[in-house]
């Protein structure tokens, strides 16, 4: 417990996965979204900023600069009679919930500086050089950082065991922000605006709790990197088991539920242009605005990040593990046999028998390339997804989100939770 | 055919429709001013005519004639397609008339822009206020004798503001009942 | 106090109702209007429209201008088809005069016509997406838009504004090379109507927001002075073109689209299926393009052409004569109406034989539609005024002239 583990090395890692990955993403979503839509509607979008150099232009990747100096040099007002702390705390709590949500988000699986790694029945196994006291000890605790001090913790900022409750934890706080912000502005439309916001992101985060509860009965977890390592299953001895495959239906209502948690089309009704203005943030500009519109695109990202690890199979790459590619359950040793090994008995049975050897043998460096990839191209993917939708449907009425969250993806949440106890009763 | 429609509005009210014509294939009908709602009642509940779409309310100001201005009808059959044009006759010294808006649902704009441009008045019109003027326009501009150019009064800022549920209160106070203020 | 207002379910709760105001720079509003909401809540309990904050004086000026001088005035009436508003005081006039215009003239005014038509539909649908959220509708629409705008500056030589008609003819005749211009467009046209089509007919969140809104019955249809797509969206078959034809619209197989409940995605279907409707009338009309004059040869309302105006005294007085008196259209009045884009576009035009006219008095379909906003709305939420409020295609430049 030495200052640099405590401290430098977290500071370390929010630095590059909160600032590097979701903020950059996130900026960078605020571009992307303007080209996308210009894209589909047969324009060419912001192409005009330039630096040094008139020509350099790289179709307008700059404009990420020039809306972030924009937004630094405008005026920031307060509106008359407005409540002047409230106002400069709303936006700030907008942004916080997205931010630190990024804390459970794995990038990778432990890193395993260990002599060997192979998967064990879908789950990867790191074996340390010199076994020691674990060798007699259950295959369970290998993947225990705990006990292995081969298992490194370089992927993921903290790793909460209960992941999962601090997701829906966070979320709940994400209320907060646009319920202070449209009180705090003194205007009939910015009110209008944060009622509507707060009774829409009240209504849905009911379904998005009880959508994961079968994601953690199925998976028996609720430790985030746990669930990714589950996913690595294959099922039927080929197909790997993710969220999706096992629990199509909680796919479709939690992600309806994070988009309407979020307020994006086409649940921006709080924030409707034509209608409200800007609904609760009509009143607020330059930097305030900026990091309201900040903390709705890393909220994005994070609704991307945390659909990927749960349903997407986080870091996996399908039938990618430790040591290459295995194409089917039997190169690896089955779960009912891998139960009553011990430690030093597996990692014998993994070297000797040749039946247990890689399709595609690969470097462990380039594993976790690939898987690192593997992760960020599917967090792009579901903001590519969401982006698209945006500009995709109209906008739904008011009394319609409210009925489609507590008539429709409820009962369905509901269904699918005693569904999936069914099946797994009788399966 | 509207044309004995015309004749037999003449045969029906002889005593105060002055003259009926068909020039230009306008069947038209000149009208004793104070006969209006009757005539225009006949016409829209009349089995044979059912001339139940207002189609167009005007005034025409004929400066050196008198009577002054005269307000146009313009009816339509819906059933029988077929249409007729009520004009009746207003002098500038007693300019009123009564509203029909109850008989047709669109005179109440009709009427509102009459009097906005023309100043006739209409008696019975429950909300008879500028329409596309502002409040303090001062005269009824398309009357010819107001001079395309003229300059207005300027518009003195109000002192107080208005307390609009002060306002509400007020006004459905008043009338309880109304639909809105139209 | 607010016990007087008779709710059922806000009787044990005391509230007081608010007053909104979507003010003229709105941006649902099209053009500018103010509408003065008493809202409970979200529902609307009385609507007051203001309407007025366009008024540009266009009845006065034309007391002060000559004949042909009230054209470019009409083009900015309903400014997104401002043919159609040309033709139809085109059309008045040339009755006053009781001069017909040459079969190739109305055959022409009919296609550009049309081709308006289809301006100010795509308009109002691509319109009516945006406002409900869903933008790229919208610049498909807009797309579609600049297509009829190209081709209406190869004829006329304006994209909006275009005065191009005149009284017993045209400006010009047609481009030689329309019909290989209309072939080209028409394709895109087509396709991007299908687009529109398919990315918000069977949408189910358009669907939503459409159906069931902004509903009013036959007999308010009527009493209010209802026409156009307005009117049939509530089943009332009444069609200017089909039922006291003009120009060529007698001569010209077209159907016409009757809803039947009166809501806004009756109002919308309506519009969609014009468009096609609108796309065959103009094939048909490029098909059996007649051949002649434009203008009718009637010296005291054509201009001469070039060559006598400059060569003959006769011509020359001719012109002079037209341009600085006017035309001198007989004494009389007429009420002529066409089918505009909203609606019935009326024209009551008193003249006293001079060459100025004594009165031009436009009835907007705008103006008659819009006093009933308030028996659509009260009883709905905010979220209905706006789509509301686009299918109606209330234009600012109609409604205030």
């Amino acid at each position: 417990m030495n200052f640099i583990d405590v401290a430098l090395i977290p500071l370390l890692k929010i630095g590059v996965i909160v600032f590097g990955f979701a903020m950059l993403i996130g900026s960078m979503l605020t571009l992307a979204e303007r080209k996308q839509s210009a894209y589909i509607q047969r324009r060419k979008g912001p192409n005009r900023a330039y630096l040094f150099r008139k020509d350099l232009r790289l179709n307008g990747l700059f404009h990420l600069i020039a809306d972030g100096l924009k937004m630094l040099l405008k005026e920031d007002f307060v509106p008359h009679g407005a409540n002047r702390k409230l106002h400069l705390l709303a936006p700030m709590l907008g942004l916080m919930p997205a931010m630190v949500i990024f804390a459970i988000v794995p990038f990778m699986d432990y890193a395993c500086t260990g002599a060997m790694a192979a998967p064990i029945a879908g789950k990867d196994y790191c074996f340390p050089e010199e076994l020691g006291a674990l060798a007699n000890a259950p295959l369970a605790e290998l993947s225990n950082p705990l006990f292995n001090a081969d298992l490194n913790h370089w992927f993921q900022v903290a790793n909460i065991h209960s992941g999962l409750l601090y997701i829906f934890a966070v979320t709940g706080l994400a209320v907060y922000g646009s319920a202070i912000a449209g009180w705090a502005s003194n205007s009939k439309f910015s009110l209008l605006g944060g009622l509507r916001a707060s009774a829409q992101m009240i209504s849905y985060e009911v379904s998005m709790g009880l959508s994961l509860a079968g994601i953690l009965m199925i998976y028996g977890t609720l430790d985030v990197n746990e669930l990714v390592r589950e996913q690595g299953e294959l099922l039927f001895g080929f197909l790997p088991q993710w969220g999706i495959v096992l629990q199509p239906l909680a796919f479709f209502l939690f992600l309806t539920a994070s988009i309407a948690e979020s307020k994006r089309a086409p649940f921006d009704m709080p924030e409707a242009e034509s209608e409200l203005v800007a609904g609760y943030f009509t009143e607020y500009s330059a930097m305030k605005f900026a990091v309201f519109s900040l903390g709705e695109f890393v909220t994005v990202v994070f609704i991307a990040a945390i659909v990927s690890t749960l349903f997407l199979g986080g870091w996996q790459v399908p039938w990618l593990y430790a040591d290459g590619f295995h194409f089917t359950a039997a190169s690896m040793p089955s779960a009912v046999a891998a139960q009553q090994l011990t430690v030093e008995a597996a990692q014998s049975a993994l070297t000797a028998n040749t039946n247990f050897a890689p399709d595609i043998a690969l470097p462990y460096w380039l594993v976790v390339a690939l898987r690192i990839g593997g992760f960020v191209t599917k967090v792009l993917l579901m903001c590519f997804l969401q982006l698209q939708f945006r500009w995709t449907v109209p906008r739904f009425r008011y009394d319609q989100i409210m009925h489609l969250g507590w008539k429709i993806l409820l009962p369905l949440s509901i269904a699918n939770l005693l569904i999936t106890a069914l099946v797994i009763l009788l399966v | 055919m509207s044309k004995s429609d015309i004749k037999k509005l003449g045969r029906k009210f002889r005593k105060v429709v002055l003259d009926t014509s068909e020039r230009l294939g306008m069947d038209t009908a000149l009208i004793d001013k104070d006969a209006v709602r009757e005539i225009l009642e006949y016409l829209r509940d009349e089995e044979k005519m059912q001339y139940n779409m207002l189609r167009h309310l005007t005034c025409v100001d004929y400066l050196h004639r008198d009577p002054r201005f005269e307000v146009v009808y313009v009816l339509y059959s819906m059933s029988n397609k077929t249409q007729v044009v009520i004009k009746a006759a207003v002098p500038e010294d007693d300019p009123t008339i009564d509203s029909v808006h109850d008989l047709f649902g669109c005179a109440n704009w009709a009427e509102r822009e009459v009097w906005d441009m023309y100043g006739v008045d209409f008696k019975g019109h429950p909300d008879l206020r500028r329409i596309l003027m502002y409040e303090e326009f001062d005269g009824h501009p398309l009357r010819k004798d107001y001079d395309k150019q003229a300059s207005q009064p300027r518009v003195e800022l109000r002192k107080t503001e208005r307390d609009a549920i002060e306002e509400f209160k007020t006004f459905h106070k008043q009338q309880p009942e109304q639909g809105s203020r139209s | 106090m607010t016990a007087e207002i008779e709710h059922d379910d806000i009787n044990d709760l005391h509230t007081e109702p608010m007053l909104l105001n979507m003010g003229p720079s709105h941006p649902a509003m099209h053009g500018t209007v103010r509408m003065v909401l008493t809202l409970d809540g979200e529902t609307v309990i009385k609507v007051d429209p203001e309407i007025g904050y366009l008024h540009r004086g266009f009845e006065k000026e034309c007391e002060h201008a000559t004949w042909t001088q009230v054209f470019p005035y009409t083009d900015r009436l309903n400014y997104v088809s401002p043919l159609l508003n040309n033709f139809g005081f085109a059309l008045a006039a040339e009755k006053l005069l009781e001069i017909e215009a040459t079969p190739r003239c109305n055959t022409i005014r009919t296609i550009m016509g049309e081709v308006s038509r289809l301006s100010d539909h795509l308009t109002c649908v691509g319109a009516g997406s945006l406002e409900l959220g869903g933008f790229s509708a919208f610049l498909y629409a807009i797309e579609g838009r600049e297509l009829i705008w190209d081709l209406t500056e190869e004829v006329t030589g304006a994209r909006m504004t275009v005065t191009y008609a005149r009284i017993g003819g045209l400006k010009d005749d047609i481009t030689p090379d329309f019909a290989d211009s209309w072939r080209v467009k028409r394709e895109r046209l087509l396709e991007i109507i299908d687009d529109v089509d398919k990315l918000l007919t069977k949408n189910r969140i358009f669907l939503d927001r459409m159906q069931g809104t902004g509903i009013i019955s036959q007999e308010d249809a009527i009493s209010y002075g209802y026409s156009g797509p307005c009117m049939r969206s509530t089943g009332i078959d009444y069609d200017l073109r089909k039922d006291h034809p003009y120009f060529a619209y007698g001569d010209i197989d077209f159907d016409v689209p009757v809803g039947t409940t009166g809501d806004n995605f009756d109002r919308y279907l309506i519009r969609m299926e014009e468009m096609r409707q609108s796309i065959r009338i103009i094939d048909q009309c490029v098909a059996k393009m007649p051949d002649g004059p434009v203008n009718c040869d009637d010296p005291r309302v054509v201009l001469p052409e070039k060559e006598r105006v400059y060569n003959s005294i006769e011509g020359m007085i001719n012109h002079f004569k037209i341009i600085f008196e006017g035309i001198q259209v007989p004494a009389g009045e007429i009420y002529s109406y066409t089918e505009a884009g909203n609606g019935e576009l009326g024209y009551y035009v008193v003249s006293n034989g001079t060459g100025n006219p004594w009165k031009v008095s436009v009835r907007s379909p705008s103006f008659y539609h819009m006093p009933a906003i308030h028996k659509m709305i009260e009883g709905a939420m905010i979220a209905d005024i706006i789509p509301t409020f686009d299918t109606i295609n209330m234009i600012g430049g109609e409604i205030d002239r």
